[in-house]
């Protein structure tokens, strides 16, 4: 789960993590008066979005008088902001933060992973803030410092003074820029993160090291354990159709496509996503209904992908094991003859009883197109798919 | 033969006394696994299914000299039972549970590593469909019946997919020696190098099928292995060619987050050490078929 900037920010400050004076604005009005509670004579209005790039998208914006903090917010405000990362829908800005400007003396680049390779969590440094860590990775790969933290005793102290004097700190910079990376290793483990950069940290002219930005990701499997964060969640930064799923256990991805596939398992999915693309077509979502499938989620999921109003086609591929495939088929006819779909639904059954899941989808009378194999379920889907745009209002016929 | 599990291998379910537990409990049993008995801390001394329940590991293994157990705790908990299957001196742990916090699964990994690499118990899952030898035993969740006893292994992420690639398998007449989950979590107990090892070194398997995904360093240490140690054929496949990157695909470890962690990328990589490479997720089968044939 991802949270804004100002959400990370609160949750360093706690952790002793220095951040500029700053305050939250929901309208122009407010973000002035938030401007003069702040004070000073420049002021930084940061649209919060879930997605990286916002400077280069205009969704920053340095303003020199209240009346200039006033026409930013204006600006921003509903706006949606579509960034390098944030794909073509973009994301809404309901939200800015709005910040004390403040004299940086240097720019320094602060990230916390947790490293698949070494199975720990690692710190990653660089002296060339500022930059996305792809570039700085591509471009001065010998500025970036990275230690990692034996999970047994946690990050010690020597290893963020190692950070400091590595990335070029002065003497009297040094304990500040340790408080900021002991809080953040702190904030980090206690609270199931699983991504925290601060980019750029920086330095003040009177030498103090603080948070200039702040993203951070919490792990969805520890979020039990962190109702405080869990309450951070803000959905209108989700997909939509990604946010109903979500709320009905189940897992979905929303993509461009045209076809929308129902799957049981989340590599299965993915290989009939891969499936349809080399069949000629475009998935239009990935879902996985759980690898059990029963008929309760199977009718879910036909009310989340007939949402979709791209969907063209519809493919469900169940390889049904516990489960059996006649009790999954039940649960199709039953999802189908509740509410039909509008567009082609082909159904591929694999597994225990699977001539009896195919008699019964045969039996029920349903437009239902049917396929053995998998080869086979992606060719048809793709087939109705160009078909169905063709000839709208077509009669579908059983295979 | 077979790798990690056969017939006689003694099993405990942790778990046991759970909706999920007990019925999968009872599945493995009717396919021939020497289940001994299970834990749930509080319910000891009772019977379930005509299997003692005991109340720690320590105890469990103790009484039933169980070598082997099988984690069906909810999430929060599942950690902490691994750990004390560990301390237990079981040589084998499978870890169905979904949804266990990575951190969780970090100090797993390094409280492991307080035994000696002899002592050190091995670690299948999370997140993963367990572990099958056809004809022999299973320690999982998945349907016995879609795989043939025979001599090739498989190794892969996904649960349903490892179906599909058994059921393919099935369908042209080729058997699994043994079916290896590994779980679609970022941090796990085997990788493919490690499940790569056994097959190797198991006399019973003749070729190996993996089936990896996008996300991760594991494919690509599998590659580096399977070009310097391995002598047995491999057939690959990996799946999420359509993934969009920084999306995560229903697994918490299915998630392209840099260079080299998608699926052409991946291919790329095992195609250039030899392996055979599946074109399309209908073709683990008939691909297998080849190499086989090949041979």
């Amino acid at each position: 789960m991802d949270i804004h900037e100002y959400q990370a920010k609160e949750i360093l400050a706690r952790f002793g993590v220095a951040t500029p004076k700053g305050a939250l604005a929901y309208s122009p009005e407010q973000a002035a008066y938030r401007a003069r509670e702040i004070g000073g004579k420049l002021w930084v209005v940061k649209a919060q979005v879930h997605t990286g790039g916002r400077g280069k998208a205009g969704g920053v914006k340095l303003c020199r008088s209240e009346d200039d903090v006033m026409d930013a917010a204006d600006d921003l405000l509903g706006k949606k902001l579509v960034t390098h990362q944030s794909g073509p829908a973009g994301k809404i800005v309901g939200r800015l933060y709005i910040e004390g400007g403040v004299a940086i003396a240097k720019e320094l680049y602060l990230g916390f992973v947790l490293d698949r390779k070494s199975e720990r969590v690692m710190v990653v440094a660089s002296s060339e803030g500022g930059m996305e860590i792809e570039e700085i990775a591509a471009e001065k790969p010998q500025s970036i410092v990275k230690v990692s933290v034996e999970p047994a005793v946690g990050m010690q102290a020597f290893q963020a003074r190692e950070i400091a004097f590595a990335l070029g700190l002065k003497p009297s910079q040094i304990q500040s820029a340790v408080n900021a990376l002991m809080g953040c290793y702190r904030a980090f483990e206690e609270l199931d993160a699983t991504m925290l950069e601060i980019n750029p940290l920086i330095v003040t002219e009177d030498d103090h090291v603080m948070a200039l930005d702040a993203k951070m990701t919490f792990d969805d499997n520890a979020l039990f354990r962190h109702p405080a964060v869990a309450e951070l969640r803000d959905k209108s930064q989700e997909d939509p159709r990604e946010t109903h799923a979500n709320d009905r256990g189940l897992s979905y991805v929303g993509l461009t496509g045209k076809i929308g596939c129902i799957v049981n398992g989340a590599g299965l999915a993915m290989a009939t996503m891969d499936m349809i693309k080399l069949a000629g077509g475009e998935p239009a979502n990935f879902l996985d209904i759980g690898g059990g499938a029963t008929p309760e989620r199977v009718a879910k999921a036909f009310k989340l992908v007939t949402m979709d109003k791209n969907v063209e086609a519809i493919l469900v591929n169940i390889f049904a094991g516990i489960n059996r495939c006649d009790w999954v088929a039940e649960g199709v006819v039953q999802a189908l003859e509740k509410s039909p779909a509008g567009v082609p639904v082909i159904v591929r059954l694999a597994g225990t009883h699977v001539e009896e899941g195919r008699r019964i989808l045969a039996r029920s009378g349903l437009p239902i197109i049917r396929a053995n194999t998998l080869a086979e379920a992606a060719e048809r889907a793709v087939a109705a798919w160009k078909n169905n745009a063709n000839t709208v209002g077509l009669k579908v016929v059983n295979a | 033969m077979s790798i990690l599990l056969d017939r006689t291998t003694p099993v405990l379910v942790q778990g046991i006394t759970g909706k999920i537990g007990s019925f999968h409990a009872k599945e493995m049993r009717e396919y021939g696994t020497n289940i001994v008995g299970g834990v749930t801390p509080g319910k000891g001394g009772t019977v379930i299914d005509g299997l003692p329940v005991f109340d720690t590991m320590k105890e469990a293994v103790e009484k039933t000299r169980a070598t082997a157990s099988i984690v069906f705790v909810p999430p929060p908990f599942a950690a902490d039972s691994i750990m004390e299957a560990a301390d237990a001196n079981v040589r084998l742990c499978v870890a169905i549970t979904d949804g266990i916090p990575s951190q969780d699964m970090i100090r797993v990994k390094r409280y492991m590593r307080r035994y000696r690499a002899e002592n050190r118990m091995r670690l299948i899952g999370p997140n993963c469909a367990g572990v099958i030898s056809p004809g022999k035993a299973m320690m999982g969740i998945m349907p016995g019946n879609i795989y043939l006893p025979g001599n090739v292994g498989i190794v892969g992420r996904s649960g349903t997919l490892g179906y599909e690639a058994a059921a393919q398998m099935m369908e042209l007449g080729i058997g699994v020696s043994t079916s290896v989950g590994i779980g679609g979590d970022p941090i796990n107990g085997s990788s493919f190098k490690d499940i790569l090892e056994l097959f190797e070194a198991d006399p019973g398997t003749h070729a190996v099928v993996m089936i990896g995904e996008i996300g991760g360093p594991q494919e690509a240490e599998a590659a580096e292995y399977i070009r310097d140690n391995m002598t047995k054929p491999v057939i690959a496949y990996v799946a999420g060619l359509s993934a969009p990157k920084g999306r995560k695909m229903g697994h918490a470890g299915a998630i392209i987050q840099a260079f080299g962690e998608g699926a052409s990328e991946k291919v790329e990589l095992l195609r250039d050490v030899g392996v055979a490479i599946a074109p399309t997720p209908a073709e683990i089968g008939s691909t297998a078929q080849k190499v086989l044939k090949a041979a």
